[in-house]
């Protein structure tokens, strides 16, 4: 049998009827890592030793017959920009390079105390800034559909991990859609719930106001037993919404017949028209099922990239003055005197794309621009986020492509920062609203029919539940593959 | 082109970046193109908006903030454990005070 190709609720049969035990599953995963990942990249660290103790532990809750936690076993990997106690976290940045966490993040403490198995940290773009995971500040993640090309970013470490069956969930984060869009790449399922549906504590900051720890996996009920373990009230994070978290899973098969289903005009105009003809067969797909189909409209979607490259500049800008030389981190062997280290630090230790970021976020929040630029973007996220509030009166979830292209091949985008931003204009309308969104394999590209098309889901704040049902209900009538 | 490398090396010295001129020469061209696009929010009026202040959805009660309780926190060794120059149980940084 094919261990590391199992889902969830496989995992839990193959365990309880002693047909592997958890750690020959861990060592099958290492092993499978061991070889793919040679060429695929994923992993920046693994955790071996974390993950066979675990592993032994669900071994010995088998043989004594004690009930099993929910994701006993299940092999998973972590975004290296989430704190895992003990092991390297370096959010991909030369500057955290030695850093070790002190603490777990929460949504890790979550999945290990249900009997996840934490195999490593993957690689991503530098502080999670970026859309390709070029931007490591380590190497660079191929996307194992075809390894020419980007996996999607900035968790591509994750998504091509579960995508190549090197971990049967991942854990991301998604500020502009850092989870969606390397899921669409991958050919997997990726998700963010509401802001504030899973606590941030432990994931390293990059623009607060956008922040989200979401889940990867191959299937959407994957997907939905990883949200609900990890969300939900934390007194860690004060932002995290003291709102009940439903049996996401329980409720999955509910039917969708009624559900009314909303279609944007404005995410249909200069996408790939192959790309475009999947969602379409997508949208027919929701009618047959006995959903709904408006038309609507979101007439602000324009204005996303630039008000989101505003705003998450800005709150990176403040965030990473933190690395400083002096608490953690890197810091420059030669400098004269504390500024000048602090300089001199910064500019070996930061990449290239964290260097325009944190140029851009300085600029629009100083003095002359702030009004012009910030507090302009402010506004324009109330508008974008009202067009939502206001489309969610007349439907029950919206369905729109995850890209507006396919995977790009390697290198492609690097040297034009506008056309790699242009290509987030799907996903970061969502973040700017806070509604939750969901990325799933929506068949392939016409024209090259190993490329995966991602179709993405959004539904009013917290109601990830009827979300998950849309997505689970379109996987079922074969939508993956339409 | 309406940024300048000044304005590029004054914002990197807020910033705390020192930039190499190769940089600043890279970087100058980058953000005037696409601070040049963020302009297109200026198509908008936004006279009567209020900026969004808050994501969080508008809930009745969030009680958002946790008791001010003592409660167990890092011991030193753990806090100067990822330092890169610890030294008397403290953070070593520069001298930034002049000896008399």
């Amino acid at each position: 049998m094919e261990l590391t190709s199992l889902n969830i609720s496989e995992t839990r049969n193959l365990l309880t009827s002693k047909q592997a035990s958890a750690e020959e599953l861990v060592r099958a995963h290492l092993a499978k890592i061991e070889g793919r990942d040679k060429e695929v990249r994923a992993y920046l660290s693994l955790s071996p030793g974390r993950a066979l103790e675990q592993a032994k532990r669900i071994d010995r809750k088998i043989a004594a017959g004690e009930p099993l936690p929910p994701l006993a076993g299940v092999p998973t990997a972590v975004k290296d920009v989430i704190l895992t106690k003990g092991n390297p976290t370096t959010c991909a940045s030369k500057i955290l390079e030695n850093y070790k966490a002190p603490y777990d993040a929460t949504a890790v403490e979550r999945l290990e105390a249900a009997g996840a198995c934490l195999l490593g940290k993957t690689n991503c773009d530098e502080f999670a800034m970026g859309s390709s995971t070029e931007n490591s500040g380590f190497f660079t993640t191929r996307n194992p559909v075809d390894l020419e090309r980007v996996p999607g970013g900035s968790s591509g470490g994750s998504g091509a991990a579960v995508a190549a069956n090197m971990a049967t969930v991942a854990l991301g984060s998604d500020t502009g859609g850092s989870i969606r869009q390397p899921a669409a790449f991958c050919g997997v399922v990726g998700m963010m719930g509401t802001y504030g549906r899973v606590s941030r504590y432990g994931l390293v900051a990059f623009a607060s106001s956008l922040d989200h720890i979401g889940p990867f996996g191959r299937s959407v009920r994957d997907v939905a037993l990883v949200l609900q373990t990890i969300a939900g009230r934390d007194p860690m994070d004060s932002t995290s919404a003291d709102v009940p978290v439903p049996n996401y899973e329980a409720e999955l098969d509910r039917d969708v017949r009624g559900l009314k289903v909303g279609v944007p005009k404005e995410y249909f105009k200069g996408l790939n028209p192959e790309i475009g003809d999947n969602i379409q067969k997508a949208i027919d797909l929701f009618s047959k099922l006995g959903c709904k189909i408006e038309s609507i409209t979101l007439p602000h979607t324009d204005y996303a990239i630039s008000c989101y490259y505003i705003i998450c500049t800005a709150e990176a800008s403040s965030n990473l003055e933190r690395y400083d030389g002096v608490r953690y981190g890197f810091r420059s062997p030669e400098y004269d005197g504390l500024r000048d280290m602090y300089r001199k630090t910064r500019d070996h230790g930061f990449g290239a794309e964290v260097k325009r970021r944190i140029m851009l976020g300085t600029y629009v929040l100083s003095s002359g621009y702030y009004d012009a630029y910030y507090l302009k973007a402010q506004k324009v996220r109330t508008l974008i986020a009202r067009d939502f509030v206001e489309a969610f009166d007349d439907v029950d979830v919206i369905v729109v492509p995850t890209s507006p292209i396919p995977p790009f091949k390697l290198g492609e985008k690097l040297d034009d920062p506008l056309q790699m931003y242009l290509a987030d204009i799907y996903t970061v309308n969502a973040s700017l609203a806070g509604i939750p969104g969901i990325s799933v394999p929506c068949g392939k590209m016409r024209s090259e029919p190993h490329l995966p098309v991602g179709m993405q889901l959004f539904a009013r704040h917290f109601d990830e539940t009827r979300l998950l049902q849309a997505a689970h209900a379109f996987e079922k009538a074969g939508g993956f593959a339409v | 082109m309406a940024l300048t490398e000044k304005d590029v090396k004054h914002v990197a010295d807020l910033a705390h970046l020192e930039l190499t001129e190769n940089e600043v020469s890279k970087f100058l061209p980058q953000l005037d193109s696409i601070l040049e696009y963020m302009q297109k929010l200026n198509e908008l009026d936004t006279t009567n908006v209020e900026p969004m202040a808050q994501v969080t959805y508008p809930a009745a009660e969030n009680p958002a903030l946790r008791a001010d309780a003592p409660h167990p926190t890092f011991t030193q060794e753990e806090a100067l454990s990822n330092a890169p120059e610890p030294g008397a149980d403290c953070f070593k940084v520069p001298q930034v005070i002049e000896k008399e």
